[in-house]
């Protein structure tokens, strides 16, 4: 059966979050906090880690650190156990002597307590040969990937695009860039193992641990059932702690290696930055043809990404220009260049927020060009269908949120000309740009309801709250699904003992879990009615949604900003941010609205600070901390204001809801960036929009 | 860890030490006393965390530059990763653990129910430091100790939205909760 519509009680009412007072004590237990469950002391790891970008490992020289007290052993790529699968080279840690990119994993201490580890690790002589690597995205060769890392299509190309530009009356034709930047969830990645009676069990700091189980077993060459993966509390993830990386096969070989004691690995704030994921660095080729009166005629996206050469990862930038305005002549690209570099991965709105940031800064700047309203230039290039697959659109209320937003931050003030407004020693400016993501739905979810006594129910599945809020809202879809209250519902989620349940990343958890919970919980109706017996239980798998497949199913957005800017320090300052969003309906109003604060924090940290700074002689993040790194503090944030339009839309869920996760850092950077440029008159191309770029 | 190049002629072998000095130690830690035998190398966080059991700071940078491992110490607020575990015997220690009651029954303390109240965290990774530096926070303003974007170092402090925003600085929050964070704080200001 697929899942029928729910009658929203709990849903759409703001609920405190219920783990709240786990969260403010500091009694919730990340991924290194679990050692009442261990029956022994654990071993703790350390990782050492390369020093050249591409060669081999000659030999490790292990002695002094075997002679410090409390080292245990040291596992390298002779000594470690062996993989079934080394196909994944990020995954083939310690099986063989080459070396992808500065950074990896080459050698793994284990000692009795921390302090020796770390000092374990310090006193390894790994000797390396070097070889030539390129690891500068520059003037560097690429090629034509197959697809993007989500499947889409690598190049689209509809009607005369050159033709139309070169007669277009208005034409944009510029380069924008965003560096690499990195997800730096507050907790690192890390985890505890234990391999006991053939189990493996790990604590992991994972967004999936289906995901984490799938992948790691065959690799280990277990039975996935023999891979019990548990994530009780993430610190965090936007995406790194989507895919396992390095470091869980890493500690999942050292708790094989010291069968029956438990290990736990921390992977240092350091070392995240080359073993953890990334966001590549983008470049953005973009024109636009129009009319004097703003209408796109036609565009061009053409997006140039790096890659690891050890493992590809395609960042989808030209993904959005496909749907998010008309325009008859129409292409977009991917390029990659396959580098001897640290692996890029999934960080929040892959694509889409690279993506969109060049595209709504290029839309100001014909805004600017035609001498039109930047919110009426994209209300007058509204497509009727989505232009790239000629589907209709589901739900696509963008100029609702447009013109909402412009009412509450009062747009209408703006003076038409930049640089118009001195306060003191600051030029002031406000910025407009559009948000989107997809409504994704990752089928296969299944969960489990069972009837406990006194009219109270267990609904179990294997998803994972990374701090969206999913442990609050899956309980009061339960509740509404099972037609009872939410104190009536008891929850398990983040283990792999549970239903299966894909990762949270997407924007696709709640949405995707909910449907299997909401199926589940009909089905269970169906099959013991509204007056079951105690014990009695009903598990089921989600099917696809219905009615999707010819419809462009998006949620949308619109971000306004005001920025300041000291015209003698070239400092931006951004006062107020406001973010309209139309997202479905929004299951929890309290979760929900901090996952859109975080992410226009998110997309302000962007905008202004985040950049990963890489070495191009040793090919190695020099940025790898977050003293170097930075990320918005406190300090840096103004007035953040968040609304959603009222919404239901039961053609993506049978919540209503689509996903939120994401959009929140989709355009707020180019809002910024816009901002800075009313402000100012100077047009910031390349992220971050550092001071030095208004002097 | 030493890193020899194939063409470079090896380094001489580091000095290693042949024992791991050790020490005992005392904390008080949220109102329990602990005898601990550190490592010499141990930070106060570490001491917590993996010897006294006391996982409720947390490590997210192990350097000083994120907040997570905010305690109050002897009643300040104070990072815990750059600190020396044997550098504090006979220190009091109250982590965000103990400002509230047993883990059941007990209340929160104000300031923790604040943040649910506002919703001032996601993943609850910085939460423990951020609230442990807001109690201490809130001590400070209170006691008249000025910030950087105070303006009259002889006044009361006055906890408007710039002050609380700059005295919390040190705490960062990923998530980007600080919108809850500020609210929370307003709150336990009397604001
Ligand atoms: S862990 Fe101490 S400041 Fe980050
Ligand atoms: S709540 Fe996640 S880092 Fe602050």
């Amino acid at each position: 059966m697929t899942a029928n519509s729910v009658r929203a009680v709990a849903m759409g009412t703001a609920m405190e979050r219920v783990d709240g007072r786990e969260k403010v004590t500091g009694r919730a237990t990340y991924a290194m906090e679990n050692d009442a469950e261990l029956d022994r002391p654990p071993l703790h790891g350390w990782m050492v880690t390369s020093r050249t970008a591409k060669g081999r490992v000659l030999r490790v020289d292990a002695s002094d650190a075997l002679d410090h007290p409390g080292v245990v052993t040291v596992l390298d790529h002779t000594t470690a156990p062996r993989l079934a699968s080394t196909e994944d080279r990020e995954l083939a840690v310690l099986q063989d002597d080459r070396i992808g990119f500065r950074g990896q994993i080459v050698a793994l201490v284990l000692a009795e307590t921390p302090e020796s580890a770390r000092e374990g690790a310090r006193l390894v002589r790994v000797h390396e040969q070097a070889e030539p690597f390129s690891a500068t995205l520059e003037g560097a060769e690429t090629y034509r990937p197959d697809s993007s890392s989500v499947g889409s299509e690598t190049d689209t190309e509809q009607g005369e695009v050159d033709a139309a530009l070169a007669a277009a009356p208005v034409r944009i034709d510029h380069t924008y860039t965003t560096p690499h930047e990195h997800n730096n969830p507050l907790e690192p990645h890390a985890a505890t193992a234990l391999w006991r009676d053939g189990t493996l069990t790990m604590w992991d700091s994972t967004q999936g641990v289906h995901r984490v189980a799938a992948t790691l077993a065959p690799m280990l060459g277990i039975e996935p059932e023999r891979l019990r993966v548990r994530a009780p509390y993430v610190g965090g993830g936007f995406g790194s702690k989507g895919p396992p990386h390095g470091p869980e096969v890493a500690v999942a070989l050292a708790a094989m290696w010291a069968e029956g004691r438990p290990v736990k690995l921390a992977v240092t704030r350091q070392q995240m930055f080359p073993l953890t994921g990334y966001r590549t660095q983008t470049v953005s080729d973009l024109r636009i043809g129009a009319e004097p009166d703003g209408r796109i005629i036609a565009l061009e996206h053409a997006v140039t990404v790096q890659t690891s050469a050890i493992k590809e990862f395609v960042e989808h930038a030209a993904v959005p220009a496909r749907m998010m305005y008309a325009g008859e002549h129409r292409r977009t690209s991917h390029r990659v260049a396959s580098l001897d570099v640290p692996v890029p991965s999934w960080m929040r709105a892959p694509g889409e927020m690279p993506g969109m940031h060049a595209l709504e800064v290029a839309m100001d700047e014909l805004a600017v060009a035609v001498g039109v309203d930047p919110v009426e230039l994209r209300v007058r290039n509204e497509p009727e269908v989505d232009p790239g697959s000629g589907n209709p659109f589901s739900n696509r209320r963008l100029v609702d949120c447009l013109y909402r937003g412009a009412e509450l931050f009062g747009w209408a003030d703006r003076p038409v000309a930049p640089r118009a407004t001195l306060d003191g020693d600051w030029w002031v400016g406000t910025g407009v740009a559009s948000a989107t993501y997809p409504a994704n739905f990752f089928p296969g979810n299944a969960a489990r309801v069972t009837a406990l006594e006194r009219g109270r129910y267990a609904v179990a599945i294997g998803a994972v709250d990374i701090g969206t809020g999913a442990r609050t809202a899956l309980l009061q879809i339960a509740a509404d699904a099972l037609g009872v209250g939410v104190a009536e519902v008891d929850l398990a989620i983040g283990d792999t003992d549970l239903p299966f349940a894909t990762v949270a990343g997407g924007s696709s958890g709640t949405g995707s879990w909910g449907t299997a919970i909401t199926q589940a919980a009909q089905q269970f109706r169906a099959d013991h009615g509204e007056a079951p017996d105690p014990g009695v239980q009903t598990t089921s798998t989600a099917q696809s949604y219905p009615d999707t497949e010819h419809l462009a199913m998006h949620s949308y957005g619109a971000v306004f900003t005001e920025a300041r800017v000291h015209r003698w320090t070239g400092e931006v300052r951004v006062p107020r941010m406001l973010g309209v969003y139309s997202v479905g309906r929004v299951i929890n109003p309290t979760t929900a609205r901090s996952q859109f604060l975080g992410g226009l924090v998110m997309g302000l940290s962007a905008a202004l600070f985040e950049e990963s700074v890489r070495d191009p002689r040793f090919g190695h993040f020099v940025t790898q901390d977050l003293a170097t790194y930075h990320v918005a503090s406190h300090a840096d944030i103004g007035d953040l204001r968040v609304e959603w339009l009222d919404d239901v839309d039961e053609r993506a869920t049978p919540m209503g809801s689509r996903g939120i996760g994401e959009i929140g850092i989709v355009g707020t950077s180019a809002a910024v960036v816009n901002a800075a440029y009313h402000a100012t008159g100077v047009r910031v191309r390349n992220l971050p929009a550092t001071s030095d770029a208004f002097l | 860890m030493e890193h020899v190049a194939e063409h470079h002629p090896d380094h001489e072998s580091p000095h290693t030490s042949q024992h791991v000095p050790e020490q005992r130690i005392t904390l008080r830690i949220d109102g329990t006393d602990h005898e601990l035998t550190v490592d010499t190398r141990t930070t106060l966080l570490d001491a917590l965390r993996e010897r006294a059991g006391n996982t409720s700071p947390k490590k997210g940078c192990d350097h000083g530059q994120c907040g997570s491992c905010t305690v109050l110490l002897d009643g300040r607020r104070h990072l815990t990763c750059l600190a020396l575990a044997v550098a504090y015997d006979g220190a009091e220690i109250v982590t965000a653990a103990g400002l509230a009651g047993p883990a059941d029954e007990g209340d929160l303390h104000p300031v923790q129910q604040a943040f649910i109240t506002h919703d001032g965290f996601q993943c609850g990774y910085c939460t423990p430091g951020q609230v442990c530096s807001a109690v201490g926070m809130l001590e400070e303003a209170g006691r008249g100790a000025p910030s950087h974007v105070t303006a009259d170092l002889e006044a009361d402090v006055d906890l408007t939205d710039e002050e609380i925003r700059e005295r919390m600085s040190g705490n960062l929050c990923r998530c980007g909760a600080y919108a809850g964070i500020l609210g929370a704080i307003r709150e336990s200001a009397g604001r």
